[in-house]
């Protein structure tokens, strides 16, 4: 048994040290945000958080995380209470058949973190391990830009005193 | 004359012609700038400057990543501090756009720039003394009509005395050879032309062959193998760590395609330098993989000779609970072997890691970089691809994988100081990481690559 930290909860799990994380998200934390594309790190569909940084959930052994604090798309905000990332993405429309996109939002969350105005260079590059098959590039790169915006008011709006 | 007076004119003898030789050795007179507005280039002549700049991989040191091509201002890291590359567009304030062709083949053959002033020799001119006449005109044409960058390069950072250019000249007395490239008649053209380009223009020897205290190639060890950028530069002669030996063909498809079935992915500097060498004339790439098949030599009777030998020696995965290095056991199955012992075909499927010459390489360097930072997917080809690790190990975790790695896929000893070099890897790695992966100077698409 270890204690997993997911979405700021601690869960006790019955995994193997070499289970990838994205297993033990799906099929026993029920946390099904994360896809299976390729299981190799190839097209980004598992990405989550792992301390504040992206990372291919289905190349990442529990045995990798022991203390470490994992975030998952489920873990940002809610139908009802859309983190600005998820309000972003659903206000472009930029999901078509939306297997790639919890991951794509995953690593974009985490450059936003770290880069609150990124380019677009720096949003295409930082994308570049993630593919679409929808071809919806365009609006994922402008709900990118629009989230980077939404988070920025929102800072300011806290600055000011006013809640979210 | 008195015998004192006597003792005095020979000193003052001496002194005068120290200072006469000194000045001959270090002054070089600045040659007449040009206007860059007059001068006009022949398309092939341009066209042929484009192919050899790419073999000469110009861009590698004289376009920092994200920046204008050949700007320059790339840091280069010597052991006697910072050397930032030219900008060899041609500004006539900032870059060379008022050297004459004179003025860039004197800098090509003896290291001075326009100005006079002796340039360090971290610019390889110890490989472009055996460049041709016709091969400057050309490399010249094409610089000439790349986009003027109006960009200042930084001061290099060198420490005292290394930081006083006339010092250079006497480094050129003891390591310049400035006789050029003559071709050895008992051979075929296809190896001349190989070796004209690898000893020439390609410098190949530049990253490969150690240096000595002043920072020379050791002409006694060439191709043995060296350092750049904190990567390790493998022996490319008979000291090779490949566990296949190498042969012509496989390096010819390597050098063409950036990867090759039994000896995996080009990375670090040499993706660059590949990626340079898929735009340029196969039969140039054939001619200096003809060259170096011969400098490798034939392998030795005790090497293996094929995949399949080495890979029916290698251990089988070992029992988790009889594993003395579990987390490196554990790393390995779930992130690695999925792709590293799929059976899948390169460039999709990840090599087996017995034929890794980053394993059984002298030490862990380019191993520990390659699970930081992955190989990004070279646009519009069919590449390799790999995750970094970065975000997800943390140094403990990858000195584990890379021990493991070591011990189960070859048949060297153990390496020693793998945390150092952890940490040296996540240092310069992570660096490198936040720049654009993707080569921007040959044409993506391998159908442009005719194209100028």
């Amino acid at each position: 048994m270890m204690t997993l930290k997911v979405n700021g909860r601690d869960h006790q799990v019955d995994a193997e040290p070499d289970t990838p994380l994205l297993y033990v998200l799906r099929d026993d934390l029920a946390l099904n945000a994360a896809k299976f594309g390729c299981g190799l790190g190839q097209c980004g569909a598992c990405t989550v958080m792992v301390d504040g940084k992206a990372v291919l959930s289905c190349v990442t052994p529990m045995v990798l995380l022991e203390g470490k604090q994992v975030t998952t798309l489920e873990g940002l905000g809610t139908t009802a209470d859309p983190a600005p990332i998820q309000r972003a993405f659903m206000d472009e429309q930029a999901a078509q058949c939306g297997y790639c996109i919890a991951g794509m939002m995953m690593r974009a969350q985490a450059l936003l973190m770290q880069n609150a105005n990124p380019s677009d260079d720096e949003i295409r590059s930082e994308l570049q391990p993630h593919l679409c098959r929808c071809g919806t590039h365009m609006r994922i790169l402008r709900a990118i830009r629009r989230a980077a915006g939404l988070m920025n008011r929102a800072d300011l709006s806290s600055e000011s005193g006013a809640v979210r | 004359m008195t015998r004192s007076g006597v003792i005095a004119g020979v000193l003052a003898a001496l002194v005068v012609s120290g200072a006469v030789a000194i000045f001959a050795v270090v002054w070089r007179p600045a040659i007449a700038a040009v206007d860059p507005a007059q001068q006009t280039f022949a398309n092939d002549l341009v066209k042929r400057g484009r192919a050899l700049a790419a073999i000469g991989n110009c861009s590698n040191c004289h376009t920092a990543p994200g920046a204008k091509d050949f700007a320059g201002a790339v840091a280069v890291p010597t052991p006697f501090g910072t050397v930032f590359s030219s900008n060899i567009t041609p500004d006539a304030e900032t870059g060379i756009g008022k050297w004459s062709e004179a003025a860039f083949r004197r800098a090509m053959r003896d290291g001075v720039d326009r100005e006079g002033r002796h340039l360090y020799p971290t610019f390889p001119y110890d490989h472009f003394t055996n460049v041709s006449d016709e091969d400057d005109r050309a490399l010249y044409a094409y610089l000439m009509t790349r986009q003027p960058v109006q960009a200042a390069v930084p001061a290099n950072r060198l420490s005292f005395p290394f930081d006083q250019r006339p010092l250079i000249a006497g480094w050129k007395l003891l390591f310049l050879r400035s006789e050029t490239y003559h071709p050895d008649s008992s051979k075929s053209p296809e190896w001349n032309r190989g070796a004209y380009l690898v000893e020439g223009l390609a410098h190949c020897g530049a990253c490969h062959t150690p240096r000595n205290a002043l920072g020379a190639e050791r002409a006694s060890a060439s191709f043995s193998g060296g350092d750049v950028d904190n990567w390790r530069a493998y022996a490319i002669n008979a000291r090779s760590p490949s566990p296949v030996p190498w042969d012509a063909d496989a390096l010819f498809s390597y050098l063409r395609d950036g990867w090759h079935p039994d000896h995996g992915t080009a990375r670090g500097p040499m993706a660059q330098v590949v990626a340079n060498l898929a735009s340029v004339d196969p039969d140039d790439v054939r001619a200096i993989a003809t060259y170096m098949a011969d400098v490798f030599g034939p392998p030795a009777t005790d090497r293996r000779h094929d995949a399949k030998t080495v890979l029916a020696e290698v251990k089988p995965m070992a029992d988790r609970t009889s594993e003395t290095n579990k987390a490196g056991a554990s790393i390995y199955a779930s992130a690695c072997a999925s792709c590293h012992e799929s059976g899948r075909a390169l460039p999709y499927g990840g090599i087996n890691l017995a034929l890794s010459t980053a394993i059984s390489s002298p030490d862990p360097r380019n191993l520990a970089n390659i699970v930081l930072s992955g190989v990004s997917p070279r646009e519009g080809e069919r590449s390799p691809i790999m995750p970094g690790f970065a975000g997800s190990m943390n140094d403990d975790q990858v000195v584990a994988l890379v021990t493991y790695l070591r011990a189960r896929f070859s048949n060297q000893g153990a390496w020693t100081g793998v945390d150092q070099v952890v940490a040296a890897a996540r240092r310069t790695q992570t660096a490198q990481l936040r720049m654009p992966a993707v080569p921007r100077q040959p044409p993506a698409a391998p159908a442009q690559r005719d194209k100028p």
